[in-house]
């Protein structure tokens, strides 16, 4: 197998402006601000979600809370695939989900099939009052009726294409990449 | 995806043949398993559409209704047969039993049976997942699997921790499980009991031996103190409960004298006053409910396992976007 070809989409500079827009863009949407909370799904979500609380706090004072949702386990191709994915922690954010405006938030948005499991999964926890879609990259190939509210970008891509966010926590710098061929880690 | 290394195979019978990289998946696995018993709906649809039968052949609540709760709160369908009140009892053989169960399209079998090794013979012998809830003096997996959990909850750690199981341990499924799952996790692992209570080459397994109950409470960190049997007594192992209660008995006073805060674990049911105090039992350093709640999402991790696919179909579970 050839060597997976990676090339930049957006430095690290590219995406933490991103990230302050779709936190502006956020604030500009939900009024009021109080009834906001955020839900970043396991893994690159959740690293997402903070940075975008931490811009949503510079621009209004307050930080809204933050949980992270692990939609493995409502997975809609669980009994298909091989050995088991591994289930990563949930933890609603303090307060709850009922009556709250949610902005779940994923790092990349391709078939809609986690946001699909997400709305599931969050539905057996409560009623938010609404529930938005936040993601820094919307790529092609969407499989079900659901769209992003939030896109920090839009990356056409080819059939065995990825793309990739690399968020510090996980991989040691930010940035996002477009791949061609490799594996993807789940 | 979960390392191919750690794939536990289609069932799980017990720990001696398991790595430590399989254990420690279990472990790890069951970690998100604990908060779903804490949400208002306590559901997952992992195993939906998935039918278990719980094969009890000897009499279990606690074991029996673990089982039953993970299958549940994985939206798997169960069905409850007890050896009473069944056609076990009018003669028909193990593997009849569980023909007939597989001619009625069954996906999982969770097995409790008091001869050992009949869980292994019931898993060569039918394709569905086979799960060991105990058989004879062999293994009971999920239980080990449990006490490990929990102390790793107190200890962060399983490396290096001084785990002493206390009581019957020549007739025990619960130590056998326990010394192969710990001792493969790198804890250091002793029993305590009479020596009419003990295999003759318990030596042989790597644990060390107290014939002293203060002996081993020096040396422990974990106390996993093990239901004495009514029938021992019986048997001629010990003279009389109160002898055993005298010599072996964990009791306030021992525990205190301890030089550090032990961990006290049991896997029930309790006989308060013979092999453990209800001082103990009900005090500050037992962990026997957590035991118990921790038994919930130990036995849904194992579930989940088996009931994944084969491994060279890993290549396929991509991530959804």
């Amino acid at each position: 197998m050839t060597e997976p070809e990676r090339q930049l989409v957006m430095d690290e500079r590219a995406v933490a402006e991103t990230i302050a827009r779709l936190a502006r863009e956020i604030v500009d949407a939900i009024r009021p601000a109080e009834t906001m909370s955020l839900l970043g799904i396991q893994r690159r979500g959740i690293q997402l979600a903070e940075r975008i609380a931490d811009e949503i706090e510079s621009l209004t004072g307050e930080r809204p809370p933050v949980g992270s949702l692990d939609i493995t386990l409502y997975r809609d191709d669980l009994m298909a695939i091989g050995p088991r994915p591994v289930v990563g922690q949930t933890r609603l954010p303090a307060g709850g989900i009922d009556g709250r405006t949610m902005v779940v938030v994923d790092d990349v948005f391709y078939t809609g099939r986690t946001v699909r499991a997400a709305l599931d999964e969050l539905s057996d926890f409560g009623r938010p009052a609404r529930i938005l879609l936040c993601v820094l990259v919307e790529r092609t190939g969407r499989e079900l009726p659901i769209r992003p509210d939030f896109v920090g970008r839009f990356v056409e891509t080819a059939h065995g294409e990825r793309v990739d966010v690399l968020v510090p926590e996980l991989d040691g710098r930010m940035a996002v990449e477009r791949v061609t061929r490799g594996r993807e880690e789940t | 995806m979960i390392p191919v290394s750690t794939y536990l195979g289609k069932d799980l019978i017990g720990l001696q043949h398991l790595s430590s990289d399989q254990i420690r998946a279990i472990l790890d696995t069951a970690e998100p398993f604990k908060e779903i018993s804490e949400r208002p709906i306590k559901k997952v649809p992992v195993l939906r559409g998935k039918t278990i039968v719980n094969l009890f052949f000897e009499p279990s609540t606690r074991t029996r209704v673990s089982f039953e709760f993970a299958e549940k709160r994985l939206s798997a369908d169960t069905v409850n047969i007890a050896a009473t009140g069944s056609s076990v009892t009018k003669g028909e053989t193990l593997v009849d039993t569980a023909r007939n169960l597989e001619a009625m399209r069954i996906d999982m079998v969770v097995i409790r049976h008091g001869a050992s090794g009949s869980a292994r013979f019931l898993a060569d012998r039918i394709p569905s997942n086979v799960v060991n809830a105990g058989d004879g003096r062999h293994e009971h997996p999920t239980q080990a699997l449990l006490d490990m959990l929990t102390i790793r909850d107190h200890t962060r750690r399983l490396e290096g921790v001084r785990v002493c199981i206390v009581g019957d341990i020549l007739h025990s499924r619960v130590a056998r499980s326990n010394i192969w799952g710990l001792l493969k996790l790198g804890a250091e692992v002793a029993v305590c009991g009479p020596r009419s209570l003990l295999p003759a080459d318990i030596e042989s397994l790597g644990v060390a031996v107290f014939s002293r109950i203060e002996e081993a409470i020096e040396w422990a960190e974990v106390l996993n103190v093990l239901r004495l049997q009514l029938e021992r007594m019986q048997a001629g192992y010990v003279p009389t409960l109160r002898e055993y209660n005298r010599i072996f008995g964990v009791t306030r006073e021992r525990v205190e004298r301890a030089p550090r805060d032990l961990l006290i674990l049991h896997p029930g049911p309790m006989n308060r006053g013979v092999e453990i105090d209800s001082d103990v039992a009900d005090g500050p350093h037992s962990v026997i409910l957590n035991q118990v709640t921790n038994g919930v999402a130990v036995r849904m991790a194992v579930l989940y396992l088996l009931a994944g696919g084969a491994p060279e179909r890993a290549e396929e579970a991509k991530h959804g976007g």
